[in-house]
């Protein structure tokens, strides 16, 4: 067994991460502005600064929720963002 | 001198790298394939560009967990030199063996065409054959060479003289105008403080024969053969 939980063995039940990555505020990020400027242009007046991110939905086997948090963390600093221009949020549910 | 070319599935400049190294500066070299595991043998490592992984998630973030990597994170703990040429500068910064990232560029738009680089040091294996300050026209071709890290980084950076290239003028001056993707400081290409890890977006091996429109290129090669080989005359 390589230890993998097949996903179709997953119940409704089981958890699921949501992993939401941003670019950090001091980044420069011209998709945020691009978006900004399109939405100002379609009347859209009043918004503030646009961030475009990533979304990452992860599903997980029923467990301790705080042991996959951790996992999850450690896993989103090492590949699921980059600390130099990116921050993080895991929410587990 | 004996080069290794990495592969990554969706690398697409390995085999100008090859020419460049191989057919044009008369060195042996060869591909080594993301699954090997073993950099014995060779004198030189040479990360090309491409799209490794397809850019998913970030550019070289997949890349730099492939079993080479391994290998190239200790040939240059021994101080073996490795150039990263585009995405192979984006795996270097990815896999912490350069400072700093490549984000997206500021316009948006995939930048492909020919920029000017002035040569900020010429200090260790990538620029020794260039003198400070000599202008390089060399082409680029990518969306995400925007350099970015914070700035007590580029003072460090900077201090250590880490910066090898700028965009810049054709008259030499690291203008906002002349820098093609917004780079910080107009950084085109940085080494590790050691100078043996160099990366740098522009491409070298598509400008190192006078039939491709300009031969500024190869003087990163022959910088890095005249380094390799002082180092084996110091040696014996």
């Amino acid at each position: 067994m390589d230890g993998l939980v097949h996903p179709t063995s997953f119940r409704s039940t089981d958890m699921k991460a949501k992993i939401i990555v941003t670019p950090k505020k001091a980044v420069l990020d011209p998709q945020g502005k691009t978006v900004a400027n399109a939405l100002e242009q379609m009347g859209y007046q009043g918004i503030g600064a646009v961030h475009v991110g990533k979304y990452l939905e992860i599903e997980l086997p029923s467990g301790d929720a705080e042991t996959w948090r951790k996992k999850l963390d450690e896993a989103c600093h090492k590949i699921l963002s980059n600390p130099v221009i990116e921050d993080y949020r895991v929410e587990i549910e | 001198m004996n080069f290794a070319v990495l592969q990554f599935p969706a690398s697409n400049c390995d085999q100008d790298a090859l020419h460049v190294v191989k057919n044009v500066l008369g060195q042996s070299a060869r591909f080594v394939w993301h699954k090997e595991n073993s950099l014995a043998g060779f004198d030189a490592v040479i990360i090309p560009g491409g799209f490794s992984y397809g850019d998913y998630l970030r550019t070289g973030a997949i890349a730099r967990f492939s079993p080479i990597m391994q290998a190239v994170q200790t040939f240059a703990a021994q101080g073996g030199p490795v150039l990263g040429i585009c995405n192979g500068f984006q795996i270097l910064c990815e896999a912490g063996l350069l400072p700093g990232a490549l984000i997206r560029n500021r316009s948006l738009q995939f930048r492909c065409e020919h920029v000017f680089i002035k040569t900020a040091t010429n200090d260790g294996p990538f620029s020794n054959r260039i003198p400070e300050g000599g202008l390089l026209r060399i082409p680029i071709a990518h969306g995400e060479g925007c350099y970015f890290a914070d700035e007590a980084t580029l003072d460090q950076l900077e201090a250590n003289r880490q910066v090898l290239w700028r965009y810049a003028t054709a008259t030499g001056e690291a203008t906002d105008q002349s820098n093609p993707n917004g780079s910080m400081r107009n950084i085109a290409g940085i080494s590790n403080e050691a100078r043996n890890v160099a990366g740098l977006m522009p491409h070298p091996e598509r400008a190192s024969e006078p039939l491709l429109g300009g031969s500024d290129g190869r003087l990163i090669f022959e910088s890095l053969i005249s380094w390799l080989q002082a180092r084996v005359a110091k040696v014996a």
